[in-house]
This record gives C-alpha cells, structure tokens and sequence, in this order.
C-alpha cells in the first residue's frame, strides 16, 4: 500500500513515495531547476517507481500540492495527478505548496512563516505554528504586499522563521521589520518536501477524510488579472450608477 | 484493414477555448464527442485570455474525458491509445491537455500519440465519409489559412498560406472594429446576409499562380474606411459593410482553392477550420466545386470548431504508423505541420 506524491507549483518538483503500513518514505526526489516540469514530471514518476521496483498496482492513494505558486505549475501537477487518480481509481490528496513548505519548521519553537514571490513586491505566504506534530495557521494564506505582511507579523511579538528560496529577495526588508525575531532557513530547508506532501495526504488517508473530486482545481490564491480588471471596471460603473 | 476497423483512440483537445475529448473507432466512427465550450465566460473580456482559458480547462479535463468514454460505452482499458493536440495553440491550455494525456497513457499502459491541431480540422472530413486520395485541404480557422496538398494518410504538403493575418482573425479584428461581439466570425456571416457587397474592397491576388493569402490589407482598408466615415460623420451600413468585408474574403479564399485543386489534378476538396461555418463560403465553394465537377467535403458545423474528435480521427493514423511519443511529450505553441 503505497502512495505517490507530487509537486511541481514552484521552481521545485517534488516525487515521493510513501508507504501507508510502515509509515516510511520509501523514495524522494527533488530538483530546483527552472527547467519544463511538463517535460520531466511523468518519466520522474516512472523513474522512481521503477527504481522501488514498483508498478501502477502497488499504489493505493495519491497527493498532490493544490499551489500557490506557478500558476503553470501548479496544474501540470493537479492535471497529472487527478487524471492518474481517475484512470486508477485511486484517492487524490491535496495540500497547499505554503503547509507543505511550513512542514520544515515543524520542530521550530515560534512561527514558520514560508512565501513564495508574487512579484510587484508581493508574497504568497501564511503564518504557521506547530501543534501536535501538524503545522496549523495562525494567519491564513493569502497573496499579500511584503510590507503589510511584516506588520502582521511583527504584531505577533514571536520569533519566526522564513523558508523558502525567495525569502533571500525580502531579507533585508525582513530584518529591517522584525530584527533579533526573525531567522531563516538554511539550503536544504528551503526547498518543499514531496515526502512531507506524502506525510500530510497520509493522514488525511488515515483520518478517512474525503478525497478530491474530478472537478478539483488548483488554489491559485488570486483571481487573474483580466478577471481583477473587470471586476475593478465592473465595480466602479456600479459605484458610478449607485 | 481489420485492425484498422477495431482501433479505439480517445482524444483530447484543449488548444484554445474549448475542453474536449472523444473517442473515435476505426478512424471514423465517432462514438463520443463531449465538448465544454468556454465562450460564455470570454465573451465579457472581448476575446480569449489564456490564464482564464487554462484555470477553466484544468478544472473540467477529468470530468470531460470521462464523460466522453461514459457516452462512448467504452472502458478505459479497452483503448488502443490515446491522442492528444500537441500545438499549436495557447502553451497554457495545451498543457491541460497534454498532461492529461501523458498521465492516461501511463497510467493505462498505452501509447501517446501527438496530433497537430490542423491535421485535426483536416480529419474533421473523414469523420462523415472517409478522405480519398489525392486530395487537397482549405483550412481556415482562427490560426490558419493555407493550403494543404495529401497523398495519403500522414502526409501533408504545403501549397500555400497566409503571409499575415488567417482569416478567422481577420474576421474577428473587423467584427470588432464594427463593434460587434465575440467572437465576430458568426457575427459577419449572419450580418453578411442582410446587406449588399456595396463596399469596393481590395482583394489580394499577390503573385499570378501564388496560392499565398494576405488579409492584413483588406483589414486595413475596412479600418480606414470606418475611419474616414466617422471623421466625414458618414453613416455606415454595417450589413453592406459585412457583406462587402465577407466577398472580399470568400472571392480569394474560393478562387485559390480551385486553382489548387487544378495545379494538382485532385479530385476531391476539403474544407476544413472554424471559418468554415460560414454560410457563404459553403455556397460558394458548392457552386464552383459543382461547376468543375469536384468533389467538394464540408464538415457539419459541430465538427468545423475545435473539438477532440478530429483529433482522435487524425491520431487513428499516426497511431497506425507507429507514431508514438514518450512521456517527455510537451506542448508547442507553434507546432509546424510540415516537420
Ligand atoms: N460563420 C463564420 N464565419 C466566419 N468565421 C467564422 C464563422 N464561425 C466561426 N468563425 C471563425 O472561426 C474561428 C474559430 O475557428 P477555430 O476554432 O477553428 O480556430 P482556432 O481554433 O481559434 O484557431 P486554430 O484552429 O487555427 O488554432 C474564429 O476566428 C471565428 O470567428
Ligand atoms: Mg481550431
């Protein structure tokens, strides 16, 4: 009884397989490329899968991260893995790219806070803490100005810790807010973990929460921006009437 | 031949607007169709928008695919392989698409089959009656107008395309121009028919004997046209204008296909692409074909816009060739035709 776990919302694709009685990760592969996740994600799978000397049989559930992050990205991912959910009959988990990342701070005494750049000096980002062996929100996720979002934070008079490749952009901004507080992660923590994306979907698994359906989508945090204009255009003719 | 009979692809086509699949036996028996068209919500932002475009498509594909094989009475494991629309299109849409399929023919076990878009409205044809060849392909869609010469199953040669706008688009620019919604094909086919080619309009013959298309001229005449109208606060007679824009069109798109059907010496002629649910180019076309006595084929309207069953048609014969991808397969915007 195993289960396969994907990720491709960011710059890093994640493949991990993980075994549902042992509770162990049995294989994980990680690569930080900007590099075509749609050329690279299903031969990784195959890959792995024939390195563990395993077939399509041996799966009993998968999971795959919901984003933020790429928007491209994220549905190579959510395409692949509900597809092969379909064709298999297999049940799909989703957890958000954020959590996932937030899961390397899980023996952090403080807040984790993981981001991602949204460019024009915004973040995906959410604040974490660790409470029973499972990251739980303190503030919800959201696509936020870097700024506003280290008030927020700042308000929570705790130490934090930043994860995630793009923290490097922010650093300086991150120390001019919260000084002494604020610490962050180190190489290797700041790449999300497909074996913690296997950790979190094995729980649903095990708490029988209900899979993902067929229309699942992606959590993409934000609207598009032709949809923001319209809304934003559309808003203002009614303001304009009312 | 008796394989060919039993063959069972299933496509999926998710270029552009439209979420698609079917599956398709024997390279010309449809036996499902699901199309979930996303016109309604491009039509308040004038036109396509790719992300819109890709966040609609992810989140139908699944449910398309298994519709079209519910609809199909077709177990998923009863299929030969599975055929999907590699380019070109919208990178973002056909990645849906793409990776749909990569999944479905790992997961299942069989081969991946890429099929060009245009190879697919070529097909589109074989669907009703099957090709006989030599043959030669109008296509004119949204992306495309050329001409394209076949010998056979597989083989495309190109005689000739546009050096500018397709005509869809130039179809589209105009009826926007005349204010009219999207998408402004339909709108100028419908307008076209109340009114009279009163307009004088240029045509673009370029060289004597070039089976070319340029319509960016003729777009830019009827710009000006409005243009000078509304500076002289002329009124103008939108259905004339339509009229006189669609004549300009259909007189070089018919007279170029029948000159490329008299270069080759075929006897059949296909018309293939969006911009063939226009109503005139249908008349017209029959006439002449008539006239010289071609055997002229039109998809039913259902089958002229983009959906996957002329793709699982065009992927029967790829698939038959062996023509298979590996899992590496990816989208390509600008897919050419012709390798
Ligand atoms: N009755 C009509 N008269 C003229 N043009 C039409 C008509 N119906 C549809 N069209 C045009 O056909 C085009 C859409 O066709 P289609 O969906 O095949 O193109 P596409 O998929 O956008 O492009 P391509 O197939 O080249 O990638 C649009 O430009 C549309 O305006
Ligand atoms: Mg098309």
């Amino acid at each position: 009884m195993k289960l396969l776990a994907m990720d491709t919302s960011t710059l890093v694709m994640g493949v991990a397989v993980f075994d549902l009685e042992t509770k162990r990760v049995l294989g994980e592969v990680i690569t930080n490329l900007h590099n075509n996740h749609s050329v690279r994600l299903m031969p990784t799978i195959e890959q792995l899968l024939t390195e563990l000397d395993l077939s399509l049989d041996d799966l009993h559930a998968l999971a795959v991260t919901s984003g933020p992050g790429s928007y491209t990205g994220i549905r190579i991912g959510v395409t692949t893995a509900k597809t092969m959910a379909w064709a298999r009959e297999l049940p799909l988990y989703s957890e958000s790219s954020l959590t996932v990342l937030a899961m390397n701070g899980i023996r952090f005494d403080g807040l984790v806070v993981p981001l991602f750049d949204a460019r024009r000096r915004r973040v995906y980002s959410g604040v974490f803490a660790a409470k029973d062996g499972e990251m739980t929100e303190v503030l919800p996720q959201q696509v936020v100005p870097v700024e506003s979002w280290l008030e927020q934070i700042k308000a929570l008079e705790k130490p934090v810790l930043f994860l995630g490749d793009d923290v490097e952009r922010f650093r300086q901004t991150i120390e001019e807010y919260l000084g002494e507080r604020a610490s962050f992660g180190i190489g290797p923590e700041n790449l999300p973990r497909p074996s913690h994306l296997a950790w979190a979907a094995y729980q649903k698994w095990s708490n029988h929460e209900p899979p993902e359906h067929a229309d699942f989508a992606p959590n993409y945090l934000q609207l598009t921006e032709a949809e923001a204009n319209w809304l934003k255009k559309h808003g203002k003719e009614e303001g304009e009437n009312g | 031949m008796n394989m060919q009979r039993e063959t069972l692809i299933l496509g999926i086509e998710t270029s552009c607007d439209e979420t698609s699949a079917a599956v398709v036996r024997g390279g010309t028996e449809l036996l499902s169709n699901v199309i979930s068209s996303q016109m309604d919500v491009h039509r308040k932002f004038g036109g396509v928008v790719p992300e819109v475009a890709s966040r609609r498509h992810v989140e139908r594909i699944t449910i398309i695919v298994q519709k079209a094989l519910e609809e199909a009475g077709v177990g998923r494991n009863e299929l030969d392989a599975v055929a999907v629309t590699q380019g070109p299109g919208l990178v973002g849409a056909l990645l849906i698409g793409v990776s749909a399929a990569k999944a479905l023919a790992f997961s299942l076990g069989k081969p991946l089959v890429p099929v060009h878009h245009i190879a697919g409205h070529i097909y589109a044809n074989h669907l009703i009656k099957p090709l006989s060849f030599p043959l030669v392909a109008l296509v004119v869609s949204g992306g495309h107008t050329e001409l394209i010469y076949m010998k056979g199953h597989n083989q495309f040669e190109r005689l000739g395309k546009t050096r500018d706008d397709a005509a869809g688009e130039a179809f589209d620019k105009v009826a926007r121009l005349m204010k009219l919604p999207y998408p402004g094909g339909p709108q100028i086919d419908r307008l076209a028919l109340e009114g009279k080619p009163s307009y004088p309009l240029p045509r673009a013959w370029l060289e004597s004997d070039s089976l070319d298309f340029s319509f960016s001229g003729l777009k830019s005449a009827v710009l000006n046209l409005v243009h000078n109208a509304n500076q002289r606060k002329e009124e103008i007679h939108y259905a004339d204008l339509a009229a006189s824009f669609q004549d300009a069109v259909l007189d070089v798109l018919v007279e170029k296909a029948m000159l490329a059907v008299k270069k080759t010496g075929v006897n059949q002629l296909l018309l293939a692409g969006g911009v063939s649910a226009n109503s005139g180019l249908r008349v017209r076309l029959s006439k002449r074909c008539k006239e010289e006595k071609i055997d002229l084929r039109i998809p039913p309207l259902e089958l002229c816009t983009d959906n996957a069953a002329m793709i699982a048609a065009a992927g029967t014969y790829q698939f038959l060739d062996g023509h298979y991808a590996d899992l590496t397969l990816n989208a390509d915007a600008n897919l050419p035709l012709i390798g």
